[in-house]
C-alpha cells in the first residue's frame, strides 16, 4: 500500500468482528441505579461536588477536575445522589474506588445545553470548555484530551493529526459501528481539534477489515482536506506508536511521546466526543460498549456510565452456557473482571463474555527455548526472551537495559510462545517492582533529609542556648567575647533562612 | 456472577514446544530415509535404540529431578535430540555405543545443566563428540552405501545381530562392508601427497560430494527448507553458517584448487547441510538476535572449514558448533536489535 510504513512484528488473529457488527448501535435502558465512578481517567481524581441528598440533572456536573491531569465527571441521568462513598469498579485490582451513586428518576431532564462558539474563543478557553466536559480518550486509555490538544509551547504547529479508527483488537467493533453511524460527528469534532493544534496534515488511520467505516469516512471528509487512510490489518496496528510510524514513518522516541515528532493522535469516539461537547453542549456521560462473545444477542450498545456491566449483559440477551472469564476490553490486552456488577466508565469499550470456545485452553508453562518467536512479533522491536530472563530472575536493572518499559503489553510474545509462559504477566511484574522500589527510595531519601535537617535543628539550638548562657555572664573572660557572639550571628543568620540550614549544615558542626 | 481473573493476553495461537519438536522430526524424515536406503536397516537401528534410551533417561532424570514426566516427554525435545545424534553414528555402531552417546546427551548435557532450555550445549553434539573422542575407531567404521535391495546387503535380522551381538555375517569380510567416508578419504589421500582432483576419482566420491551421501543430504537440505518455511527454524543461521563455508571454501579454492576441495564439495558434504539446518539451529544454545544468528551461523561455518582443512578431526561439525555454543550468550549481548523509538546509530 502506498504511503505506508509497516512497524515491526505484529500478529494475524483471528476475527470476531462480525458477531456485533451487524446491527445498529443500541441505546441502553435506563438503570435505576447509576454508579458513577470519580475517577474515570488517568491523572487525579475528581472532587466530588454533591453529597447523598442532592438533586442532579443529566449532564450536571458532579466531580470537579483536580489539578491539570484530571477530567469532570457528570451525572449521566437526572435523580437523586444516594451515597458518595467507595464502591467496586472495574479494575484489575478488585479494590474500590469513589463513586456517585445516583437513583434515576426517569425524567432525563437536561441542564441547560448550549453550543460553544469555538472559533471565537482563545484555545485555551475551548480546552477548559472540554476538560469541564469530561473529554478523555475513548480508545481505553482515558487520558484526558485537553492535556493533549495543548501543544504548550513546544512546538508552533503540529505535522500530524491522526484519528485512530484502526481498532486492531479482533472481538471489539464500537468504533467500527460509530465510523458508520456517525460519521459526520467525528469529523465535525476532528475541526475543533484541528482548530486547535493547526496540523499541516490530518489523516484518519482504519484498518481494512472495515470498508464501510472506510467508505463512510471517506464521504464525510470529502472537501474538508482529510485523508482516510486505511491500514493493513495487523494486530497492534491501533496502538498510538505503531499507527504514527503506520501513516508517517515517524517513530516516538523511547523516552517520549508522538508529539515530540510532531503527531498527536486521537480515537475517532474521543473526536465524536469533543464534537458533542462543543458543538451540542453535551458532557461524556455515555459512551458505545461492545457486547459480546458467549450473550445471546452480540451488539454495541450506547451505555450511560454507571451502568453496571450486568445490565448490559441483559440488554443483549444474557449469558450463554459456558461462560468462564468476563473481560473488559479485547482479550489481547483488556483484563478480567471477577464481578459484573460493576459499572460502565469512559475507558470501557468492550464487555467479552468468554468461554473454552473463546479462550485458549490453559496449560502448564513449559521452560523457555529460545526459539525468539516472540521477537519476531514484537512490535517494540524488544528482546522479549531476555526481558522474560532478568524479570524472572529479579535483575530489574537488566530488564531495563533491554527497554523494559518501552514494552506496550500488546500480548504478542505471550500470543506465539510454544511454552505458553505468560511473558506479559512477568513484564508487568517487573515494571511494578520498580515503580515500588523507587517509591522506597524516594522515602528512605525523604527520611534521610528529615532525619538530617533534625540533627541540625539540635546542634543550632544548643549553640543557641550556650551562646545566651555566656551572654549572661560575661565577666568571666573579657578575651572569649568576641567569639561567642560571632557564632550567635551565625545561628541567628542561619536560623532566618532554613533553606541555609539545610544546604550548608556541615559549617557549624566542625566549629 | 462472579469470574476468574487471569491477565491478559486471553488467546493463545496454537503452537506448544511439542509441535516445534515434532516438525523437526518430520523434517528430518526424507534424509533419514535416504541414509536407510545407501547405508542398511542400521540407521533404522540406530534411530530407535537411541529414541528409547534417550527417553528412558530423560524420564529417569525428570523423576530424579521431581519434575513432571509426561509434559516434558510429551515435548518430544528428548527424541529429537536422539535422532540428530543417530544419524551421525556409524550404521552398524554396536549398542553399547548409541547409548553411551544417548546418555551423555540427555542426562549429562542435557539434565545436569538444568534440562530443557538451560542446557549451553547442543546435547546431541556432546553424545557425539564424547563417542568420538573416546571410541574413535568404533566411530569411524562406516559400512560403504549399499542400497537395500542390492543382493550384498544385510537383512534386518543380520544387522541387529551385528549391533547387539557384534558378530557380523560370515560371508562379508570386516572390511569389505566398511571404508572411510569421502571427508576421511580426502584427508588420508591428501596426505599421502595426491591432489584434489586424483582423490576425488575414487568410488567413494560420487556426483558431487560422497556417494549416497549426497542423496541424504538433498532430502535434508529438503526438510530443513520446510523447516525455514514454517518457521520453525531461524533461516539467518543456516544462512550464515553455509554462506561463510563457502566463502571460505572459495577463496581457498582459487587459491590453489589442487590443494583444497571446492565449495560445492565442501557443502554438500559430511555434515554440512544436516548440520546448518538441523543442529546448528537448536534454538536453545544458538543466539536468538536477528543479527547474533548471522554471527554464530558464520562461525561456525569458518570452524567447520577450518577443522575440516587443517585440524584433527575429518569433519568439524559438532566441534564448531560447539565451540559457538560457548560464544552465543556473548553474541547475543553485542547484537541487540534497535529498539523501536531508539536513535539510529
Amino acid at each position: 500500500m502506498s504511503g505506508l510504513f509497516a512497524f515491526h512484528g505484529g500478529l494475524k488473529t483471528a476475527r470476531h468482528k462480525t458477531e456485533s457488527n451487524r446491527q445498529p448501535i443500541q441505546p441502553s435502558a435506563l438503570p435505576k441505579r447509576l454508579v458513577v465512578p470519580l475517577r474515570q481517567h488517568i491523572g487525579a481524581i475528581a472532587k466530588p461536588l454533591v453529597q447523598a441528598g442532592d438533586r442532579v440533572l443529566k449532564g450536571q456536573i458532579i466531580g470537579q477536575p483536580d489539578g491539570y491531569i484530571s477530567a469532570a465527571v457528570h451525572a449521566p441521568s437526572s435523580g437523586t445522589v444516594a451515597a458518595v462513598d467507595q464502591r467496586p469498579v472495574p479494575h484489575p485490582s478488585g479494590l474500590p474506588d469513589w463513586c456517585v451513586t445516583i437513583e434515576t428518576d426517569g425524567e432525563e431532564r437536561w441542564i441547560e445545553r448550549e453550543p460553544v462558539a469555538y472559533r471565537t474563543l482563545h484555545s485555551s478557553e475551548t480546552r477548559n470548555v472540554l476538560r469541564n466536559a469530561g473529554v478523555v480518550g475513548l480508545g481505553g486509555a482515558a487520558f484526558p484530551s485537553a492535556v493533549k490538544l495543548n501543544l504548550g509551547g513546544r512546538r508552533e504547529r503540529l505535522d500530524t493529526l491522526i484519528l485512530n479508527g484502526a481498532e486492531c483488537e479482533p472481538w471489539i467493533t464500537c468504533d467500527d459501528r460509530l465510523m458508520r453511524e456517525r460519521a459526520a460527528g467525528i469529523v465535525a469534532g476532528l475541526r475543533i481539534m484541528a482548530h486547535l493544534l493547526d496540523p499541516r496534515e490530518v489523516l484518519i488511520g482504519i484498518e481494512d477489515d472495515k470498508p464501510e467505516a472506510i467508505a463512510a469516512l471517506t464521504a464525510a471528509c470529502a472537501g474538508t482536506g482529510y485523508a482516510v487512510r486505511p491500514v493493513p490489518t495487523r494486530y497492534p496496528s491501533g496502538s498510538v506508536k505503531q499507527l504514527v510510524k503506520l501513516l508517517t514513518g515517524k517513530e516516538t522516541p523511547v523516552d517520549g511521546l508522538p508529539v515530540d515528532v510532531g503527531v498527536q493522535c486521537f480515537n475517532v469516539a474521543t473526536a465524536h466526543a469533543v464534537h458533542r461537547a462543543i458543538d451540542c453542549g453535551e458532557p461524556v456521560i455515555s459512551r458505545i460498549v461492545t457486547v459480546t462473545g458467549r450473550v445471546r444477542r452480540p451488539q454495541n450498545i450506547e451505555a450511560l456510565l454507571g451502568t453496571p456491566f450486568a445490565d448490559l449483559v441483559a440488554q443483549s440477551g444474557g449469558y450463554r452456557d459456558g461462560v468462564e472469564r468476563l473481560i473488559m476490553g479485547g482479550p489481547m490486552m483488556g483484563f478480567a473482571l471477577c464481578d459484573d456488577r460493576v459499572p460502565i466508565t469512559k475507558a470501557a469499550n468492550c464487555i467479552l463474555a468468554a468461554g473454552a470456545e473463546e479462550l485458549s485452553p490453559e496449560r502448564p508453562a513449559m521452560p523457555c527455548i529460545r526459539c525468539g518467536a516472540c521477537a519476531d512479533v514484537c512490535p517494540a522491536d524488544l528482546l522479549p526472551q531476555q526481558l522474560y530472563w532478568h524479570s524472572r530472575a529479579k535483575e530489574f536493572d537488566k530488564a531495563q537495559d533491554y527497554h523494559l518499559f518501552s514494552c506496550i503489553e500488546c500480548g504478542c510474545c505471550s500470543y506465539v510462545c510454544p511454552s505458553q509462559i505468560p511473558l506479559v504477566q512477568f513484564y508487568r511484574y517487573a515494571k511494578n517492582e520498580i515503580w515500588a522500589q523507587e517509591k522506597e527510595k524516594q522515602k528512605a531519601e525523604l527520611a534521610r533529609q528529615r532525619h538530617q535537617a533534625r540533627l541540625e535543628r539540635l546542634e543550632r539550638e544548643k549553640q543557641e542556648r550556650d551562646a545566651k548562657l555566656r551572654q549572661k555572664a560575661p565577666a568571666r573572660a573579657e578575651v572569649s567575647a568576641e567569639k561567642p557572639s560571632l557564632e550567635a550571628a551565625v545561628a541567628r543568620a542561619k536560623a532566618t533562612s532554613p533553606a541555609v540550614v539545610e544546604a550548608g549544615a556541615p559549617a557549624t558542626s566542625g566549629d | 456472577m462472579r469470574f476468574r481473573t487471569v491477565t491478559s493476553p486471553h488467546v493463545l495461537a496454537d503452537t506448544s514446544v511439542g509441535r516445534v519438536m515434532r516438525r523437526v522430526l518430520y523434517a528430518m524424515v526424507p534424509g533419514a530415509l535416504a541414509l536407510v536406503w545407501f547405508f542398511g536397516w542400521g540407521v533404522a537401528v540406530n534411530l530407535a535404540l537411541a529414541t528409547a534410551i534417550a527417553l528412558a533417561a530423560e524420564a529417569a532424570l525428570l523423576l530424579a529431578r521431581g519434575k513432571p514426566v509426561s509434559a516434558h516427554l510429551s515435548d518430544c525435545s528428548a527424541v529429537v535430540s536422539a535422532w540428530l545424534l543417530a544419524v551421525a553414528l556409524p550404521p552398524l555402531a554396536p549398542w553399547w555405543l548409541t547409548a553411551i552417546g544417548a546418555v551423555s546427551a540427555i542426562a549429562v548435557a542435557k539434565h545436569l545443566y538444568g534440562g530443557l532450555g538451560y542446557n549451553p550445549f547442543n546435547p546431541a553434539m556432546i553424545g557425539y563428540v564424547v563417542l568420538l573422542v573416546s571410541f574413535p575407531r568404533e566411530m569411524s567404521a562406516w559400512p560403504l552405501p549399499h542400497g537395500l535391495g542390492q543382493p550384498h546387503a544385510m537383512t534386518l535380522l543380520e544387522t541387529l545381530r551385528a549391533i547387539f551381538g557384534g558378530e557380523l555375517p560370515a560371508r562379508f569380510a570386516a572390511d569389505a562392508l566398511t571404508g572411510a567416508t569421502p571427508l576421511d578419504v580426502l584427508r588420508t589421500q591428501l596426505g599421502l601427497g595426491l591432489n584434489g582432483a586424483e582423490i576425488r576419482n575414487s568410488p567413494v566420491f560420487g556426483i558431487v560430494a560422497g556417494s549416497g551421501w549426497e542423496w541424504a543430504t538433498l532430502g535434508f537440505l529438503a526438510g530443513g527448507l520446510w523447516l525455514l518455511y514454517t518457521r520453525t527454524a531461524a533461516w539467518q543461521i543456516p544462512a550464515g553458517m553455509l554462506g561463510a563455508l563457502a566463502v571460505v571454501a572459495t577463496v581457498f579454492y582459487l587459491v590453489n584448487p589442487q590443494r583444497y576441495a571446492p565449495p560445492w564439495f565442501h557443502l554438500w558434504s559430511g555434515a554440512a547441510i544436516f548440520g546448518a539446518f538441523f543442529i546448528a539451529t537448536d534454538p536453545v544454545t544458538a543466539s536468538t538476535t536477528p543479527r547474533g544468528r548471522w554471527v554464530y551461523g558464520a562461525g561456525i561455518g569458518i570452524l567447520v572449514y577450518i577443522i575440516r582443512g587443517f585440524g584433527g578431526y575429518p569433519d568439524g561439525v559438532a566441534f564448531a558448533v560447539l565451540l559457538m555454543n560457548i560464544a552465543a550468550p556473548t553474541i547475543d549481548l553485542y547484537t541487540p536489535p534497535r529498539v523501536f523509538g531508539a536513535r539510529r546509530q
